[in-house]
């Protein structure tokens, strides 16, 4: 409010709503993020930075160990299969539901919503979306108890059709666990790319596919030079945001299988939780920590990079 | 144009047999992906004896809610209804007002280095919680809010008001300048123009803010988990996780705490479903 006086003349307004004076008014306004900022993300993230080079179990004081613990994470065959898992998880959670999306958002739009009425489409897409709405624990809760060797919905099913030879220890068997786990994380998935593309397909003008439909193209050329092009945008987005989640992976791993058996399903999230909270080796932890935070700030960066380049090839 | 066209492909708008096949198909794929749902809601309310007779698939013989009431007085739900709707609540009101405060600076204000600004909040959207667990948890319990909402209330505001930052800013960029000069020479100040002009109009996206805010809030899991460790603070998601976690459970109380966890937010999406499928595609694209 200390900030009215153009107000009081108005024939200098246009001018001076350009001058670094006025505008240094508006820098108040960021001022209670600033602080809250510095406070909850800032300085922890420096901290967590700091620790890394320490060895420290949460209590005294941490002792410098320069870059220990970095070396050692280079030579820790758990953090590797932790990151191999990862990457299997980005191909359950980011790839396969955008493709799957992708074919399902086309069939919805081009093809149900075309012949059969929006009605139907829409209500198909909640469904597929339905899963999305869930706490990411709650999904691991449900699945949890379908999935449990002994009492678990999915075996007595399979029993109860006769196909009890194919019961397993869906998340106890090392060789299933990461399997079933990304299978969950697909089901959790596809509905947010389903749910974009439709928004995405929705923009295309129709004129578009109305003339390649007279040059005779097959639907399949459509697809690809017309609805792929058009939508580019979502699937980035979709590609960025699937990914980065991917990476952050904790809520189903903790409550699906603890990162086991053994380290089988392991993430680098995970990882770092159980050096924080388990093995109070709390600058271990931090530099696992680090590293999936670089990580994560480089992907970011590639892919934006990536579209903003290829946005100006298609221009 | 149109007519010869439609003339050329007589099947564009009516379904064919291979219409009826891809329309089925995406059914039994609707109904594979409701198949989880189904079954938790059959077996929340089927007594342990008739579950473990006749399996998961048939209709509980009689309603049984025994293992509902056992779970909800077992890990007093209610409670942790009250605690996540607590913290979800106060973080989307704080967060959004943080989010107007900065997109009012950054988007109108056009402070300068404001792209910077941008890329700080950016970065801060995208950090893993991971790199800042343990220093909050240390600073939490140096402050003495460990095990309070109020830790989990401060530290998910500055979160997703990163966010709402980042998305504010450019819906505010294209803010009609006009209006806000007419409002200047009425001789209103720059407080009193945010709040009474461009609070109302941004209304809709402002809502869309606070309905995500409340969710993502209300999903959270992994820094509230670290958190909250008390029975009285804990949200629904952090008790029933650490409740599976510990595989305790037998089989109806399982399902009934998978229920119990299903059922606000299904509430929720119902309740929100047009802001929410408009506001997933804003936030997408912007």
């Amino acid at each position: 409010m200390a900030v009215q006086a153009p107000a009081t003349r108005p024939a200098a307004v246009r001018r001076a709503g350009r001058t670094p004076r006025r505008r240094g008014g508006y820098r108040l306004y960021l001022l209670p993020s600033a602080i809250l900022f510095l406070l909850v993300i800032v300085v922890p993230f420096l901290m967590n930075v700091g620790t890394s080079f320490t060895r420290w179990s949460g209590v005294g004081t941490p002792r410098w160990i320069g870059l220990d613990n970095y070396v050692r994470l280079f030579g820790d065959a758990v953090f590797w299969a932790s990151f191999r898992n990862n990457i299997l998880l980005i191909v359950a959670m980011a790839i396969v539901p955008t493709i799957i999306g992708l074919i399902i958002a086309v069939a919805l739009f081009d093809y149900i919503g075309k012949r059969f009425g929006a009605r139907p489409a829409s209500l198909l897409r909640a469904a597929y979306y339905l899963p999305q709405v869930l706490p990411v624990a709650v999904a691991g809760v449900v699945w949890g108890w379908m999935l449990h060797p002994s009492y678990g919905a999915l075996n007595q099913i399979l029993e109860s059709v006769g196909l009890g030879a194919l019961a397993q220890n869906w998340l106890g068997d090392p060789d299933l666990a990461l399997a079933t786990v990304m299978a969950v994380m697909v089901w959790f998935q596809i509905g947010y790319p389903i749910v974009i593309f439709m928004a995405g397909l929705q923009r295309v003008d129709p004129a578009l596919y109305e003339a390649a439909e007279i040059d005779g193209a097959s639907w399949w050329r459509r697809f690809w030079h017309i609805t792929i092009p058009q939508i580019r945008q979502e699937i980035f987005v979709v590609l960025l945001t699937c990914t980065i989640a991917a990476l952050k992976v904790f809520g189903p791993i903790f409550v699906l299988t603890g990162g086991g058996p053994g380290r089988a399903t392991m993430v680098p999230s995970y990882f770092s939780y159980v050096n924080f909270f388990e093995r109070a080796d709390v600058g271990y932890g931090s530099a696992i920590a680090t590293v999936l935070a670089i990580i994560i700030v480089v992907v970011t960066v590639f892919f934006l990079r990536f579209q903003d380049r290829s946005e100006g090839e298609a221009r | 144009m149109t007519a010869p066209a439609r003339a050329a492909r007589p099947s564009a708008r009516r379904p064919g047999p291979g219409g009826w096949a891809v329309l089925d198909s995406l059914v039994v794929l609707a109904v594979a992906m409701l198949l989880p749902f189904a079954i938790v809601v059959l077996n929340a309310v089927k007594s342990p004896a008739d579950y473990s007779s006749n399996g998961p698939l048939t209709p509980p013989a009689e309603l049984y809610f025994q293992g509902i009431i056992d779970f909800w007085n077992r890990v007093d739900f209610g409670l942790k209804l009250w605690n996540s709707f607590v913290i979800s609540g106060s973080v989307a009101i704080l967060a959004v007002i943080l989010s107007v405060l900065n997109a009012y600076a950054l988007g109108i204000g056009r402070v300068k280095g404001r792209m910077w600004i941008m890329v700080v909040f950016l970065v801060a959207n995208t950090l893993p919680q991971e790199a800042l667990a343990y220093p909050l948890y240390y600073l939490a319990k140096e402050v003495g809010l460990y095990n309070t909402r109020t830790a989990v209330i401060i530290i998910f505001t500055a979160i997703q008001a990163a966010f709402g930052t980042y998305l504010l800013s450019s819906v505010l960029g294209a803010f009609p300048r006009e209006i806000l000069e007419a409002a200047e020479i009425d001789g209103a100040g720059r407080w009193r123009a945010l709040w009474r002009i461009v609070v109302p109009i941004s209304r809709p996206t402002i809502s869309v803010l606070l309905i995500f805010f409340f969710i993502w809030t209300w999903n959270e899991f992994f820094l509230p988990m670290i958190l909250l460790t008390g029975n009285d603070n804990q949200t629904v998601p952090v008790a029933l996780g650490v409740l599976q976690g510990q595989r305790m459970m037998d089989v109806t109380t399982s399902s009934a705490s998978a229920l119990l966890g299903i059922i606000p937010a299904v509430a929720f999406f119902l309740i929100f479903q047009r802001t929410l499928t408009r506001g997933v595609t804003v936030g997408a694209i912007k």
